[in-house]
């Protein structure tokens, strides 16, 4: 091999609901080159794994199932935390074509956070024996990121995802994630705590997403925020009290 | 006619169609993560013999809910 190890991997996380065949896509991407760890004062467990595709490496974590990023259970505070701190290069939002309705739940919030983002609509061999016909083309523009269709216990579509996934990563596509607009009293609301969260956190975080948690009462997201206030030339961690109810 | 009633005082077999959550917090962000949303229809499987916890079908997934959360949530039953 020749630069393997000089050039950084892309870092690519699954996220999706339990049961969506993410650990299986995780297998069918990473093969045997894999192992499990415990993140940082947390006891869930996250699988991480990698490949090589078209003369470059990736990193992928298999973030734990979850039905949303916003409910505070450890494993929702896991995958919410590496999306939102470690900024993968891209997340892929594994999505059961069989339970769309369900599905997009999770996938919205996670376009709230993200730019970089990747649908894998699988089980789509599932959805085809129901008759379950998906228009990927409509879907796409409307959540305005990629979507592609996969079998990830046949290996269909695999090939195609490794594609799309390094042209996301290396911002050969532009994604216009589809964001949620709020009425004029939250938006306003949002508008003034991301600007407090902006003079902290620059432009690392994504302050909208962020700010609508606080509008939400998030306690843990104020938590994990506080802990990660840059230590110099910062205004001090009080600046970052939401001025709304936090829920008791 | 339709009324509104809890969740709770739903039949088995009876198909309850959301209006409102009267419900704050952590609760009420997990039960709307779970597809208890306005407008969506719950399905009610079965009732344990006291009625609690009762198993019901949402958003294509069979989920078992506490009284304590079923009466704080109403609809109307469709089909009467
Ligand atoms: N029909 C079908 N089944 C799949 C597919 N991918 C995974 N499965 C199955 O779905 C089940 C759950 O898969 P798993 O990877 O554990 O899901 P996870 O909970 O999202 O990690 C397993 O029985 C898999 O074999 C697929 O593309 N099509
Ligand atoms: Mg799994």
């Amino acid at each position: 091999m020749k630069y393997p190890s000089k050039e950084m991997p892309y870092r690519i996380a699954l996220a999706g609901n339990p049961n969506t065949g993410k650990s299986t896509l995780f297998n069918t991407l990473t093969g045997l080159r894999q192992h499990t760890g415990n993140w940082p004062g947390k006891t869930v467990l996250c699988a991480e794994g990698e490949y090589r595709f078209q003369e470059k490496n990736y990193t992928v974590v298999d973030l734990p199932g979850t039905y949303s990023l916003y409910s505070n259970s450890a494993d929702e505070e896991v995958a919410r935390d590496y999306i939102l701190f470690e900024q993968p290069d891209v997340t892929i939002v594994v999505l059961d074509a069989t339970s769309l309705e369900r599905n997009l739940n999770l996938a919205l919030q996670v376009l709230e956070m993200s730019d970089r983002v990747v649908i894998c609509l699988n089980m789509i061999d599932e959805a085809i024996r129901k008759g379950i016909r998906i228009h990927d083309q409509k879907l796409s523009s409307k959540l305005g990121v990629p979507v592609v269709k996969t079998s990830a216990r046949d290996g269909k579509g695999i090939n195609e995802l490794k594609k799309i996934v390094t042209r996301v990563a290396e911002g050969r596509i532009q994604t216009r994630p589809y964001r949620i607009r709020y009425s004029e009293k939250i938006e306003e609301k949002i508008q003034s705590i991301q600007s407090q969260i902006e003079n902290i956190f620059g432009d690392q975080l994504p302050s909208r997403w962020i700010a609508l948690r606080l509008l939400d009462g998030e306690r843990s997201m104020l938590n994990a925020l506080k802990k990660r206030i840059p230590k110099e030339g910062a205004p001090d961690g009080a600046n970052l009290k939401s001025p709304y109810p936090v829920e008791a | 006619m339709n009324t509104e009633i809890p969740l709770s005082e739903a039949k088995p077999g009876q198909t309850l169609r959301i209006n409102r959550l009267e419900l704050d917090g952590t609760m009420r962000r997990r039960l709307l993560d779970l597809g208890f949303i306005p407008g969506a229809d719950v399905h009610i499987l079965r009732k344990s013999p006291l009625g609690d916890p009762v198993a019901l079908r949402v958003s294509n997934t069979t989920i078992a809910l506490r009284v304590e959360e079923s009466s704080r949530i109403f609809g109307e039953v469709l089909g009467e």
